[in-house]
């Protein structure tokens, strides 16, 4: 295997999800949590530039690190005080789970090793067209115009919901 | 790079926020297990449709789309739960809120 800057560039994001990711998981404070997954879906967003998935790229940047991280920040800071930033963990957990999780890791790989079909699949390099136009005829103008019309109901719904969950109740 | 490569970081990223969610005794940590979780599925999506498919077709990407609205739908009703389990119970440790055990 040749290294060339692209496949340095490649294990840079590589590393970089793995390992925030990793931190994530194991990081005691939860605020620290909360930045380390900043990275792992930076990380995440770099490696669809890899598939050459652009406008996906950009939405995992703007929905998942502006949105969804903000809100797990606000979700902390309203709801843990000064002795609840320590994610609490017990020990018997933290042994069993580690080897439920590594059993899983383990049962993963060795399906993704020994599929034949999944062998020998490279990237061919062939740079692709930007994706946003086809995806907005396939979404707008195609098979995907009714799961996009189901998603924004439920987009909806959910909203309404989170608004009528989360309000104080008001007694009269 | 080849396919394996997108699918063994996947499948880390998986067991990872498999871990988190075993593990973690705070909602907010759960939640961002499940959202690495999530993640690698859309990794895989995007993975299987750049190299499983003819490059002309996108629509394991707009799948991936699809994942990426019903997490932040997901994440925004996950939130205002525990906001209204925190007033109730002053706490977001998933095995202090019991009241419905015997």
């Amino acid at each position: 295997m040749e290294f060339t800057l692209k496949n340095f560039i490649f294990y840079g994001f590589a590393l970089m999800t793995v390992g925030s990711a990793l931190l994530v998981v194991t990081v005691r404070n939860i605020v620290h949590a909360a930045f380390s997954l900043m990275v792992t879906l930076f990380g995440v967003a770099g490696l669809y530039v890899f598939l050459q998935a652009d406008f996906l790229a950009a939405t995992q940047v703007i929905v998942y690190v502006g949105g969804i991280l903000v809100l797990i920040l606000f979700g902390v800071m309203m709801t843990s005080g000064r002795l609840e930033m320590r994610i609490h963990i017990e020990r018997g957990q933290l042994l069993l789970g580690g080897v439920v999780s590594l059993a899983l890791l383990m049962l993963l790989l060795t399906v993704i090793a020994n599929t034949p079909a999944w062998k020998n699949l490279t990237d061919d390099g062939t740079e692709l067209p930007p994706t946003t136009e086809r995806i907005g005829e396939l979404i707008l103008n195609g098979p995907f115009l009714l799961p996009f019309e189901v998603v924004s109901v439920l987009l909806l719904v959910a909203l309404i919901g989170a608004a009528l969950i989360s309000r104080k109740e008001v007694r009269d | 790079m080849t396919l394996q490569h997108y699918l063994v970081i996947s499948a880390i990223l998986f067991t990872l926020g498999i871990f988190a969610v075993l593990t973690r005794r705070n909602a907010i940590s759960i939640l961002m297990g499940i959202e690495l979780i999530l993640n690698s599925c859309n990794l895989n999506f995007a993975a299987f449709s750049r190299f499983m498919t003819p490059s002309t077709d996108i629509s394991g990407q707009i799948i991936a789309i699809f994942g990426i609205v019903l997490a932040a739908a997901e994440a925004a009703v996950f939130l205002a739960i525990i906001l209204a389990i925190y007033r109730e119970f002053g706490s977001i440790r998933p095995d202090e809120v019991d009241t419905l055990k015997g």
